[in-house]
């Protein structure tokens, strides 16, 4: 087969396959992501004041909440996406294509977005809790103009660690029919040998993970007054 | 303002209690510089962290203002607190916030409008010395400058009492002074009562009218600052008031000295207009005893004069009795560090 890089149908055809699977996987990590922060961050959230000596100390929400957390993050994301079909299926509709993958994707990834809130928001001082309590700061205002805010350059960089892990997971998510890049790695470059196609789509993935991550460390730097 | 009835706290733990406060009793008076002095560990800390209930006490009564704060939970708590301030050793400022955003952060807490908020914080900021400085963030200000915020968002709220805990252990001599500074304005100026909590006596000597010693978990000593200075009871009181006003004797002097006969050293504390009066010529010529200056220093609590002398007096027994009751009748501390054989 030949591998004339510069023959425009060759272009064209290369093109046609990448172009849509790049949509694809941008729109599964977008909503995936969003979906999954929407869940998991005012989960973090409880995890954190829930703890002993935090402003809502509850052992009981904070064991439950951390022991769902675990089960969920224990199961490897390729075998959660196979047992979740079933539910996929009543939700969606479906459970092949781009928008049934989203479901799993969003599960597997609520948990890890729970764990990675959690760190950050333990990073902010105590002091400056402690302060905003003997200013008569209500816990809800704390979590809202305290601990968010002081955090929000370290939750940057925890939704960049968590946007780039979701790209892994949308590779996978071509498994079963998800579509994206990794549909089109397994697809053309695996099953077909085109390993001109396996490649251009790591270098294409290289370039999305980079500039997540670029764009995350540019964001965290601007937000970071520390 | 505030009155501390028999507060104790008591920190549990798999391995068995450790009593943090024991029956500690205070009344703070409303317009006061109180100080609490202790060496770390006393349980300091413990104690101003109670007096706003950031530590539940175990036992006792906290009034602030005739309120009862170990009664108050929830949302009648949090108000009670908006009328305490408090700032800290470490200051404990938002990173995320300007200095002006910081300042307005207390009044957000309270709901005040935007335009309230505004206005208050243009007048705080002159108040603490920072104009300049609305917009920088906490990271670009010195520690003196940091603290100074921390004032000020202490103050938005204007509360009653402000609560200081080791305010300025975290800054060089210099600026802790330009601290003690402001604070003692704001306290003339505002009629803010203060409670300090330190381990420096220095800290009590430049602002504090009012002093507790508080000594493994327990209030061993209470007075007014100048009687501490010039008459403390207690050897932990001794030694915190040896710490700014060093005066012991080298141990070759006074054996040299306690050779002679018909000798006695003594040390006089006075305070005030004492300070400006001519004792010595005075002693000299009304008991004719003979006098010899060792050591003498004079220093100021607060804005009153505050000195020490260290006397040789020579002469006869009666001579010497003479002395004492000339010194005693000026009102003066007179206390005999050693007599000659």
């Amino acid at each position: 087969m030949g591998l004339d890089f510069f023959e425009p149908v060759y272009l064209a055809k290369l093109a046609g396959l990448l172009v849509p699977a790049v949509g694809e996987t941008i729109y599964m990590v977008a909503a995936a992501t969003l979906l999954a922060y929407i869940l998991g961050m005012p989960l973090g959230v409880f995890l954190v004041v829930s703890s002993p000596g935090h402003i809502l100390p509850n052992p009981w929400v904070e064991k439950t909440l951390g022991t769902v957390i675990n089960i969920l993050r224990s199961a490897p994301f390729i075998i959660l996406m196979v047992a979740l079909i079933p539910i996929t299926r009543a939700l969606v509709g479906t459970s092949i294509g781009t928008t049934a993958a989203i479901f799993p994707l969003v599960i597997s990834t609520a948990p890890f977005v729970a764990r990675i809130v959690e760190t950050s928001l333990k990073e902010v001082p105590e002091g400056v809790i402690e302060a905003a309590m003997s200013m008569g700061a209500s816990p809800w205002q704390i979590i809202i103009k305290v601990l968010l805010p002081e955090a929000r350059a370290s939750l940057i960089m925890g939704t960049a660690i968590t946007t780039i892990s979701v790209v892994g997971y949308t590779a996978m998510a071509g498994t079963v029919g998800g579509g994206g890049l990794g549909d089109l790695a397994i697809q053309y470059g695996y099953n077909r040998f085109r390993t001109d196609i396996m490649l251009i789509t790591i270098a294409v993935l290289v370039v999305i993970v980079q500039a997540i991550q670029s764009l995350g460390t540019a964001m965290a730097k601007k937000m970071s007054h520390s | 303002m505030i009155e501390i009835e028999n507060l104790s706290k008591t920190y549990s733990s798999r391995h068995g209690c450790t009593k943090a406060l024991e029956n500690v009793s205070l009344v703070i008076p409303r317009g006061a510089v109180y100080g609490i002095i202790g060496l770390s560990g006393a349980g300091k800390s413990t104690l101003v962290r109670c007096l706003n209930l950031l530590e539940q006490p175990t036992g006792g009564r906290i009034l602030v203002g005739g309120q009862d704060l170990t009664k108050l939970s929830g949302k009648a708590l949090r108000q009670a607190r908006q009328k305490i301030g408090m700032i800290f050793q470490h200051f404990n400022l938002l990173q995320s916030r300007t200095v002006a955003e910081n300042i307005a952060f207390p009044l957000e807490i309270a709901k005040l409008s935007k335009a309230e908020i505004q206005s208050r914080v243009t007048e705080l900021l002159p108040l603490v010395g920072l104009a300049e400085k609305a917009n920088a963030y906490p990271a670009e200000l010195s520690g003196g400058q940091k603290q100074r915020v921390g004032i000020a968002r202490a103050l938005a709220l204007k509360p009653e009492v402000l609560l200081c805990d080791e305010a300025t252990s975290a800054l060089d001599p210099q600026t802790t002074f330009s601290i003690l500074s402001l604070l003692r304005e704001i306290n003339i100026t505002l009629g803010l009562t203060i409670v300090i909590i330190t381990h420096e006596m220095k800290v009590i000597k430049e602002i504090c009218t009012h002093v507790a010693v508080l000594h493994q978990s327990q209030i061993i000593e209470t007075a007014t600052v100048e009687s501490v200075f010039t008459n403390p009871q207690s050897p932990i009181a001794q030694e915190f008031v040896a710490s700014v006003f060093p005066n012991e004797l080298p141990v070759e002097l006074l054996q040299e000295l306690s050779e002679k006969d018909q000798t006695e050293i003594i040390r006089i504390r006075f305070l005030g207009e004492n300070a400006t009066q001519p004792v010595i010529s005075d002693l000299i010529r009304g008991s004719e005893v003979k006098v010899n200056i060792l050591y003498g220093s004079i220093d100021h609590l607060r804005s009153t004069l505050f000195g020490s002398l260290i006397l040789e007096l020579q002469g006869s027994p009666e001579q010497l009795a003479n002395a004492h009751t000339y010194l005693k009748s000026r009102g003066l501390e007179v206390e005999v560090v050693k007599n000659g054989a």
